[in-house]
């Protein structure tokens, strides 16, 4: 049972349209071996995994890259607790990636599979950057179409498809010597089963001890969205960073959000950074969303997906970065880092059914989670 | 509403590309930051990309938890100033 699964389309989003190359300069990536072990946990859920990315140049003007990543999952979510029972999962993804560099142009193709025993997701994606005026712009293009495949464990003859498809454009533009800007605009579409097979809302019945009932959700099957950010890096007189980013968000489900942040860096010494971020997020609900339907069927749609409620979220990130030379294996040099983040997420209309109480006067949802990232990054 | 939303992309979009082609061809306006002088920018500290798999991994924790996607700042053009 996996109620995260709308998370992994979001994942292969973002994938496709900003994780690989991440800097989409006119250069081609430093080749390198990159792992990352992650743990998120929070809700009652918890989330562990490795993920290995290697990059290497090859014919002076192209690079090729692969990255294998997994999740372990083990949830007794709210949702879970409340409306089924614990689960334990793991999804597997596989990206190939290939640049190529020709002058002040480079052009990106990847690809993504992504695994687990009730959802199969695919993404192709292409991009293109070009460097402008005299190196101080670069634009970039992207585009990007996901063929998924939403499964239901223990009824195999549950299949549904799922489409979809980013646009995306960066703007980049140095300002002072000192001083650069992002500007970005996405917009991506599904078409499909876009709702969670598993996942129920419920509505009023007297003729129940409880006082309510359950039945499954049921979304629309296009959903469009739109993103703009505006972000970017200050370098400091004292050899520091400070980093910010605004991001305005819409979609035709009737989510409006947005989210700040501020970030800083800090090199402690040649070998040793440090670094601290604080971001904030907040949105308001989908138009079809209920806690508490007044009755079965009240709508054409119907959702009570904590993440389509109105919610914000606070979360403070500390992190340190140690290099080191390393003249093994071919490698010239080296870093070590660790990342916590820790999060607030506070529900406006999504209420705890833990507590038993008159239907719709339980408390509000609030829980806190903790992430940890290390990596190990190793540069030719 | 869909076509409304995809109507306002398609011409923020369309903003983008003559921007910047006007950027590189207006003959008026010089390069202000000449090339020895980026070298702040080139600073590693300065890369978005420094830490690639942790930054998407971070990422994702948002995007799972959120009802908003994309436009991330991972996905920044980059400075070229390497």
């Amino acid at each position: 049972m996996a109620v995260t699964k709308l998370s992994i389309r979001s994942l292969l989003c973002l994938i496709f349209l900003g994780y690989c190359p991440l800097l989409m300069s006119a250069v081609l990536p430093d080749d390198k071996v990159e792992t990352l072990y992650h743990s998120y946990s929070g809700g009652g859920v918890e989330v562990t995994g490795p993920s290995v990315l290697v990059r290497k140049k090859f014919l002076d003007d192209f690079s090729v890259s692969a990255n294998y990543y997994v999740d372990m999952v083990s949830s007794a979510s709210i949702d879970v607790v409340t409306s089924a029972s614990a689960y334990s999962e793991e999804r597997t993804q596989y990206l190939l990636g290939l640049d190529y560099l020709n002058n002040n142009s480079r052009f990106a193709l990847n690809y993504v599979n992504s695994s687990e025993s009730d959802y199969e997701a695919n993404t192709a994606s292409f991009k293109i950057s070009q460097d402008f005026f005299s190196n101080l712009t670069n634009l970039a293009i992207g585009y990007s179409k996901g063929w998924d495949t939403v499964k239901k464990n223990g009824q195999s003859d549950f299949s549904k498809d799922a489409n979809r498809q980013n646009f995306r454009v960066d703007l980049t533009q140095v300002i002072t010597k000192d001083f650069f800007m992002v500007l970005a605009v996405e917009a991506v579409t599904d078409e499909g089963f876009l709702n969670n097979p598993y996942r129920s809302v419920r509505y009023l019945d007297p003729t129940v001890v409880l006082g309510y009932s359950y039945q499954p959700e049921l979304y629309p099957n296009t959903r469009t969205s739109s993103a703009v950010s505006i972000s970017g890096r200050y370098f400091l007189p004292y050899q520091a960073v400070i980093r910010s980013e605004y991001r305005w968000y819409q979609d035709t489900w009737g989510i409006d959000a947005q989210n700040i942040e501020l970030g800083y860096i800090q090199p402690y010494n040649d070998r040793l950074t440090l670094e601290t971020n604080l971001r904030y997020y907040n949105q308001n609900q989908a138009d079809f969303y209920a806690d508490l339907f007044p009755f079965q069927n009240a709508q054409n749609f119907l959702a009570r997906d904590k993440e389509l409620s109105a919610f914000h979220s606070i979360s403070l990130g500390l992190g340190a970065n140690y290099h080191f030379p390393i003249h093994r294996l071919g490698f010239d040099k080296g870093r070590l880092s660790l990342f916590y983040n820790y999060f607030k997420f506070n529900y406006k209309n999504f209420h705890d059914l833990r507590v038993v109480t008159t239907p719709g006067e339980e408390p509000l949802y609030q829980f806190d989670a903790d992430v940890l990232r290390f990596t190990a990054v190793f540069l030719f | 509403m869909t076509k409304t939303i995809l109507i306002k992309v398609t011409k923020i979009f369309c903003l983008f590309i003559p921007l910047s082609m006007g950027l590189s061809s207006c003959s008026n306006i010089k390069p202000w930051v000449k090339p020895y002088q980026r070298q702040n920018l080139a600073d590693p500290l300065m890369d978005p990309a420094h830490n690639e798999l942790a930054s998407a991994y971070l990422e994702h924790v948002y995007e799972a938890r959120e009802g908003a996607r994309g436009a991330t700042s991972s996905g920044g053009g980059g400075c070229g100033c390497n």
